[in-house]
């Protein structure tokens, strides 16, 4: 199978301990980056929805905004695919601790909260976008996956597509078990392409090795233990941000992903 | 607007739910107009309601080798692949084409997440106890991880997670693939099992009815909760030209509200235009829509006034859920095998549970069997967070 083409136009970024893209740049050049507030800004959000939103669709639209902020691009006409490996963590274990003692005090807004795409309804509703929405997931392998799903969506319609990957720290009994210490998020806008506002090409390549490449040792441990997303997503923007040429993230159980940054025509 | 696409085969497909195990379950049901739906017994302090539970579920434990995937979402998954002898329509197609050539995509809203209750009912010092703390059961892409196991699927695998309209999109994303040549078969489909948290959540959005619900009745009183498994299997159609087909697909979002849909139906309407226009259909040539309808008061209105509004009265459209209930992640895909049984046995399901139509619906609406040609059918699926999909199935090419 050749390759699939897709071009970069927006990347978004946020963690505990860098802020957006360019801070990510900034540190890998061997420079301090300024520290991020406690919580995602997710300026996209009216003050009214930001303040009710739960962590979880404040981290992705936080992203989601800053990688159409450097695209260009106008929010509400983009198809978007919100991958999160366990969706909202704070609010099943909120759920499942309720349901165990008191389940008819279930909240409603946390319940309608609780579906993995309400970060995808959150920004569909906040942007006026009427183009398809999806939200998806695959444990480990959940930003391949949906690195792979979105660049099927961006070449069978020929159309720019947002991806977002993004997960929040786990609490609880259930923190213990998904191993997710802390929010990472990450965004691109792709498109099928170049423009002026094209950042990097990429060929993806699907190959029958699972195995994930070791990341590049700068970067921090903390960010690579913080849980599987930012695990896969951390040597990707690393490339996105100019080290190296290409780099293996896992797709699927045995399936792999080949990413190969091009040379800009 | 969309590009028509080529159409794909459906091989094989196959729905498990309260109506019984399997296509011939579903088929004597509707043709008897017997629903599947009883009051509510799930739980130990089950909630004043009706429920579409597969019965025997409780006694259906997961084979050893698949033992370390032991929850009710999986066991209802293994219960469902193996109807309609589809596990063995599966192998064929890893042989034909290799085990990394199958795409795996499936839809589920609530995954294990039982598993994860039972967790918390029986935590042992703060913690899961140690027959539950298995980290593969407590995350949402539980479902496609034990399928792809169970199946030794090796390819590309997926779970969409879009509330209730989950099992319908994954339609889509399995004929990306296979157009773009990343896979040559998909296995698609969906499984929701009942569990507190849909229960006790819709309750809490009171949204659920205390009788069996009656979708596009007048005086419906909200939705019955279901639980269901549905499969089909998808290859071009060279490889199967005598079977139905899938002919096109439309998503969109409706941008208004997390759970409530838009009150002119906006983005249910551009669902069902992009499935026509990527099937290559126009409206009047649609013979059967199998509904979302749920029963709940708004969603029922809007999409009976989308359906006046687009189609002429020759088209026949009802919902299915007064046989299964709304079994939110997998209810694409087990509507998705009611409008490929109209196409098969040529009988429209009439709309179980509508005794007094609702003034709003128009004369597309069949409220009692019909047996007549179904020759191109769409099966519509709305979700929360104005999540929309529709899809256009369609009779072999003569």
């Amino acid at each position: 199978m050749s390759g699939l083409r897709i071009h970069v136009e927006g990347i978004g970024l946020w963690s505990p301990q860098l802020a957006d893209f360019p801070a990510l740049h900034t540190w890998l050049a061997g420079t301090p980056a300024a520290v991020p507030g406690a919580k995602p800004p997710a300026a996209t959000l009216p003050a009214t929805e930001r303040r009710r939103a739960p962590e979880s669709v404040l981290l992705a639209v936080e992203v989601a905004g800053q990688a159409v902020a450097m695209s260009g691009r106008d929010a509400g006409g983009l198809a978007c695919v919100f991958g999160s490996a366990f969706g909202d963590q704070t609010i099943t274990d909120y759920m499942c601790e309720t349901l165990a003692r008191a389940p008819t005090e279930l909240s409603p807004t946390r319940f309608h909260n609780s579906v993995h795409n309400a970060p995808a309804g959150y920004w569909t509703i906040a942007t006026g976008c009427h183009a398809p929405s999806s939200a998806v997931c695959a444990y480990r392998d959940t930003l391949g996956a949906g690195l792979l799903e979105s660049a099927m969506q961006v070449l069978a319609d020929s159309q720019p597509v947002l991806f977002v990957c993004a997960d929040v720290a786990g609490t609880g009994p259930l923190g213990d078990v998904t191993h997710s210490t802390q929010a990472f998020g990450c965004a691109l806008v792709l498109s099928p392409d170049v423009s002026p506002r094209t950042v990097a090409t990429l060929a993806l390549q699907v190959s029958r090795d699972a195995a994930t490449a070791s990341p590049p040792p700068i970067l921090p441990p903390a960010w690579l233990e913080a849980n599987a997303t930012a695990a896969a997503a951390l040597p990707l923007l690393s490339l996105l941000a100019g080290h190296g040429r290409h780099c293996h993230i896992a797709a699927a159980g045995t399936l792999g992903l080949h990413i190969e940054r091009e040379n800009l025509a | 607007m969309p590009e028509p696409i080529s159409p794909l085969a459906v091989r094989a497909y196959t729905a498990t739910s309260a109506l019984g195990r399997g296509l011939g379950d579903h088929l004597r049901a509707v043709e008897s107009a017997r629903s599947g739906l009883r009051p509510n017994d799930f739980g130990d302090a089950p909630l004043a309601c009706w429920i579409g539970r597969v019965p025997g579920v409780e006694d259906s434990p997961l084979p050893a080798h698949l033992a370390s995937w032991e929850c009710r979402n999986n066991r209802l998954a293994w219960l469902g692949l193996n109807q309609d002898a589809f596990v063995d329509r599966v192998r064929e197609a890893i042989h034909r084409y290799g085990a990394d050539r199958v795409a795996l995509v499936l839809g589920t809203s609530t995954a294990s997440i039982g598993a994860t209750e039972e967790a918390y009912r029986r935590l042992e010092d703060g913690r899961f106890p140690a027959d539950l703390a298995r980290p593969g059961v407590h995350m949402p892409h539980s479902l496609t991880a034990f399928v792809a196991e169970a199946l030794d699927l090796h390819g590309p695998a997926l779970t969409v997670s879009t509330a209730c309209s989950s099992s319908a999109k994954v339609f889509a994303c399995a004929e990306r693939m296979i157009r773009l040549g990343v896979a040559d078969a998909a296995v698609v489909g969906g499984v929701d099992t009942l569990c507190g948290s849909v229960l006790f959540g819709f309750n809490s959005l009171e949204l659920v009815s205390p009788e069996p619900c009656r979708p596009f009745d007048r005086t419906r009183r909200g939705l019955s909760l279901g639980e269901a498994a549905g499969f089909a299997l998808l290859e071009r159609v060279e490889a199967a030209p005598a079977v139905p087909r899938l002919l096109g697909y439309g998503e969109s979002s409706d941008a208004h509200h997390m759970s409530t849909p838009h009150p002119e139906g906006l983005g249910a309407d551009m669902a069902l235009r992009d499935a026509l226009q990527r099937a290559g259909l126009d409206a009047d040539q649609v013979d059967y829509i199998n509904l979302h309808g749920t029963a709940s008061l708004k969603n029922d209105e809007v999409e009976a006034t989308l359906i006046g509004r687009v189609f002429p009265a020759r088209t026949r459209a009802s919902s299915t859920k007064g046989y299964t209930g709304h079994t939110l992640g997998a209810a694409g895909i087990v509507e998705a095998a009611f409008a490929l049984l109209a196409i098969e046995h040529g009988l429209v399901p009439g709309n179980l549970g509508g005794d007094q139509p609702d003034p709003v619906c128009g004369p597309q609406f069949a409220w009692h069997n019909e047996r007549r040609d179904v020759h191109i059918a769409l099966s519509n699926s709305f979700g929360f967070g104005g999540n929309n999909a529709c899809l256009a199935f369609g009779e072999a090419a003569a």
